[in-house]
């Protein structure tokens, strides 16, 4: 690596364009939205930038404070399912025939490369009142005869709902939970594990107390992957919650949109990039003093 | 157990099960052949892939009503295709994601030379501030490029009686009036370019640019003739990857775009709005084949970088 003195013309050819995009349609914007947090509307359009902290005041109101409350809640249980179906996958991968490896994580990759918005509309398919997990439960309550003993079937109101909005958070985010789990238990050393169930360890003292351990890193960068896009999400909440799954995400899509309070929005917006940025302290404290922003 | 149960079976299959039961009792460590985890994958694989290849099969189904198989049709696809509106918003959304590929290409390549070739004060604060538009949350993202495109509107409004109001009337004309959509998609797509090209240009021997320079290459023949080649992988895979970023994108466009200017996914997002319809499957199904056509060729050109 040379030092840019050397060679100030290309250094500069090469640093002015990604710096010009970055400042001026990046953090610009942000800061202006930084600035807006702190002021207060005064017409429709205008805003006034008063130092006032009111913004940041009124999100701890009880009716945004039970918001937030519910985003982390279910960004904390959508997190948590990712993490139980996501090991068993991971490690299922790294032990399995050496052929078969690259077609199963390119299985975990594609549905990432799918457009966010029509997975949830495939899921709007299977949880809707006529949709296919109704229809297949139909069937079988056919099949038992049950409409003669407890009268026709019910569908189950699977969408606007808390649930489908978990559903939904880890089936869309459920790639970015394998990929880091499975980087990690590819890198273990299996002669740990043999050594454990020779000194007599039974398997499940063994995954407790060695391999659990020992992949922490790739559980942490899993979780941290997963929480952030969750507690940020506004999509999914919108589209398989309806009104009943608020999430922050929507409190602030509506500030800017129907309820047009800018600066409202903005603290939000501030609130959840700080707790993004906490978030990604906790990693990389806990990845250690190893380079920080591998994905 | 496994065995009495393979007696019953004709002598072919027999073979197999047997194959089967014997892998299951093999050593400690051979979690891969473990019945309970093949199941739980293939769950976790079914839970993964059955709504989108139920999306995609009901696209081809005679019924309105989307859920019962009534027969193969492809008349969806035709309903979709006479769909101005929608036809109108997949032409902004691929025109928007040409040219952001473009412009993020060339700037995210610009920056990973950068980040490889100097050592420059303050390295460490400027890769973090690269890796911000990755990490943040997009609905912030979106807000914060929707002020700042309103107050740059309220700017250039001002110009409306002055010399330069032909500057407006530029931006109504296509492809400029998607030019806040645009920009705002080369913002968030470069850093993952510069991530990609990085990466690609650790594996090159620095010695190949020493020896070209001594040899009395110049600084353009040194890019053109030894870099560029070694980059040229690296700069398709990125290319390809801001270009379905930019084509997937909701969030960020749905808070930059205006009525006028609606891209693909922001249409959808009206239409799946009102409900669940086989022309939406249909138009889906169009856009995840262009998205993994575009992924797997950039796949295949790292696979073949590598060998």
């Amino acid at each position: 690596m040379e030092s840019w003195k050397h060679n100030p013309r290309v250094f500069w050819i090469l640093a002015l364009p990604g710096s010009f995009w970055l400042l001026c349609f990046f953090l610009l914007p942000l800061a202006i939205i930084w600035a807006m947090s702190f002021g207060d509307k005064t017409s429709i359009t205008d805003v006034a930038i008063t130092g006032t902290l009111g913004n940041y005041l009124r999100a701890f109101d009880p009716v945004y404070l039970q918001i937030l409350w519910k985003s982390v809640w279910i960004s904390v249980l959508a997190t948590s399912l990712c993490l139980l179906a996501a090991y068993p996958v991971a490690f299922g991968i790294c032990f399995a025939p050496p052929r078969a490896k690259p077609l199963l994580l390119l299985l975990v990759i594609l549905p990432f490369w799918i457009n966010l918005l029509i997975r949830t509309y495939a899921l709007i398919a299977v949880f809707r009142t006529n949709g296919f997990v109704n229809y297949g439960l139909a069937f079988i309550y056919d099949l038992f005869g049950l409409t003669a003993l407890l009268g026709p079937f019910q569908p189950l109101q699977l969408l606007y709902n808390d649930f489908a909005v978990i559903a939904g958070l880890v089936y869309v985010y459920m790639p970015f939970m394998v990929l880091p789990l499975y980087a990690t238990i590819e890198r273990l050393d299996r002669s740990y594990l043999e050594a454990s169930l020779d000194l007599g360890a039974s398997q499940s003292r063994t995954f407790i107390s060695v391999t659990l351990p020992l992949t922490m890193p790739g559980i942490v960068s899993g979780i941290i992957l997963v929480f952030i896009p969750c507690l940020g999400s506004f999509l999914t909440p919108d589209l398989l919650g309806g009104a009943n799954a608020v999430m922050i995400g929507n409190v602030i899509e509506r500030q800017f949109k129907a309820a047009n309070d800018w600066p409202f929005g903005a603290a939000l917006s501030f609130l959840l990039m700080y707790a993004t940025f906490l978030a990604l302290a906790i990693r990389s404290l806990a990845a250690g003093r190893k380079s920080g922003m591998e994905l | 157990m496994a065995t009495e149960a393979a007696q019953a079976l004709p002598p072919s299959r027999r073979l197999s099960l047997q194959r089967w039961a014997s892998a299951v009792e093999q050593g400690p460590l051979d979690y891969g052949s473990r019945i309970w985890l093949k199941v739980l994958i293939g769950a976790v694989f079914v839970m993964l892939y059955a709504p989108i290849l139920a999306l995609i099969a009901f696209s081809f189904n005679d019924s309105r009503r989307n859920v019962v198989w009534q027969g193969f049709t492809t008349k969806y696809y035709l309903v979709a295709w006479e769909n101005q509106a929608l036809i109108a918003a997949m032409a902004n959304s691929l025109t928007i994601a040409l040219l952001c590929t473009l412009f993020a290409t060339v700037i995210g390549a610009a920056t990973a030379l950068l980040l490889w070739r100097f050592r420059f004060p303050f390295k460490a604060a400027f890769e973090g501030f690269m890796a911000l538009p990755i990490v943040i949350p997009e609905i912030c993202m979106g807000v914060a490029l929707l002020v700042f495109f309103a107050r740059v509107g309220r700017f250039t409004s001002s110009f409306e009686s002055g010399p330069i109001a032909w500057w407006n009337s530029l931006f109504t004309l296509s492809p400029l009036n998607l030019s806040a959509i645009t920009i705002s998609h080369i913002a968030f797509s470069f850093p993952f370019v510069a991530v990609v090209v990085r990466a690609r240009m650790t594996g090159f021997n620095r010695e190949l640019d020493e020896a070209s320079r001594d040899l009395g290459a110049s600084e353009w023949q040194t890019f053109r003739h030894i870099i560029l080649p070694f980059m040229r992988p690296g700069l398709i895979a990125g290319a390809l990857l801001a270009f379905t970023l930019s084509l997937d994108d909701f969030v960020i466009t749905f808070f930059t775009s205006g009525p006028e200017t609606v891209t693909f996914p922001v249409k959808v997002y009206s239409l799946v709005r009102r409900g669940v319809s086989p022309d939406i499957n249909a138009a889906s199904t169009v856009l995840i084949v262009i998205t993994l056509v575009a992924t797997i060729i950039a796949m295949r050109l790292q696979r073949s970088e590598r060998t």
